[in-house]
């Protein structure tokens, strides 16, 4: 598994991602913004979480429409994966890859916690080492997370198996009292229409280590090891 | 030509920030104050042979990029 991660002015998450995905056996390579090609064989595009171009004009807006996206789209049209974080997520609403876009926080204030997501499905490249609707334990910190769509968006999203993760209780209750930022039916990620495509506003390049108090991300890393 | 974009949230798009202003200016007694919507505004320098070519090209900036046109509406002036 190749791994490209894409580097905007601004973007701060990059290092986490790849010791995420070095840690699963993936081989990962840095890409400018400003470049106009991917590496060659490259499986997988990472669009690492930070602030690229300090959030200027809207949250992954600037970004979203750099050089190395053309790049990005191309490799998602031919079935590549695509991986955004955070701020990558960001960036793939703003580029078009994704629909949708991530508006303030309902409460305007910026959250930093741990977080339980639900796992919508395990059938995808993303997810396959998690169980059906398995509660994992990662981590928030963003601003901008939450998730609104148009209403026929938000339908096909849910009729199309297309939301990849929400945001629950450790018992994988979802419901407002665990949504932290308002997002619309608790959307933590999403899916492109081919499931080759996924934003996502929880990090869980965080919990990949005992060190840091659990492990539960790693299974996203290791479903794209065993896709690839 | 000078020129000047507005963007603004669509209607019934929720605007958390613009409530919050709201409830500030209620709690300085500024009277009167119903409902509060944040925007953006842009101040653009544009050469054009005129008004309405320049109308085009600020249309098209604003489609690409200064509006995210699934919440957001611009308003084009030539000033």
């Amino acid at each position: 598994m190749k791994a490209a991660i894409v580097l905007f002015p601004g973007s701060n998450r990059e290092g986490d991602a790849a010791r995420a995905l070095r840690q699963a056996g993936a081989q990962t390579a840095v890409v400018w913004h400003a470049d106009h090609d991917l590496p060659a064989g490259t499986d997988l595009v990472v669009l690492p979480g930070g602030f690229s171009y300090g959030d200027y004009l809207r949250c992954g807006a600037i970004a979203g429409r750099a050089h190395i996206m053309d790049a990005v789209r191309r490799h998602a049209a031919a079935g590549g994966y695509v991986l955004g974080i955070c701020n990558g997520f960001q960036i793939l609403c703003e580029s078009g890859l994704l629909p949708g876009v991530l508006m303030r926080n309902r409460d305007l204030r910026f959250i930093c916690k741990r977080q339980h997501l639900r796992v919508e499905r395990n059938d995808t490249a993303f997810t396959r080492a998690y169980a059906p609707h398995q509660a994992i334990d990662v981590a928030i910190a963003h601003g901008e997370g939450n998730y609104e769509a148009l209403e026929e968006t938000i339908r096909k999203l849910e009729g199309e198996g297309l939301v990849a993760f929400r945001y629950c209780d450790a018992r994988g209750q979802v419901g407002e009292a665990f949504n932290p930022n308002g997002s619309t039916n608790h959307i933590a990620g999403i899916y492109s229409e081919k499931h080759n495509v996924l934003g996502m506003m929880p990090h869980p390049e965080n919990l990949i280590d005992p060190l840091v108090g659990g492990i539960d991300g790693r299974g996203l890393f290791e479903s794209l090891i065993r896709a690839a | 030509m000078k020129a000047r974009v507005t963007v603004t949230l669509k209607t019934g798009v929720l605007d958390p920030q613009g409530k919050a202003i709201e409830g500030a200016l209620h709690s300085l007694g500024v009277e009167g104050v119903s409902s509060v919507r944040q925007g953006k505004v842009f101040d653009i320098e544009v050469e054009a042979s005129d008004a309405a070519t320049a109308k085009v090209a600020l249309a098209a900036a604003s489609e690409k990029l200064l509006a995210n046109m699934v919440i957001e509406d611009y308003r084009v002036e030539i000033l």
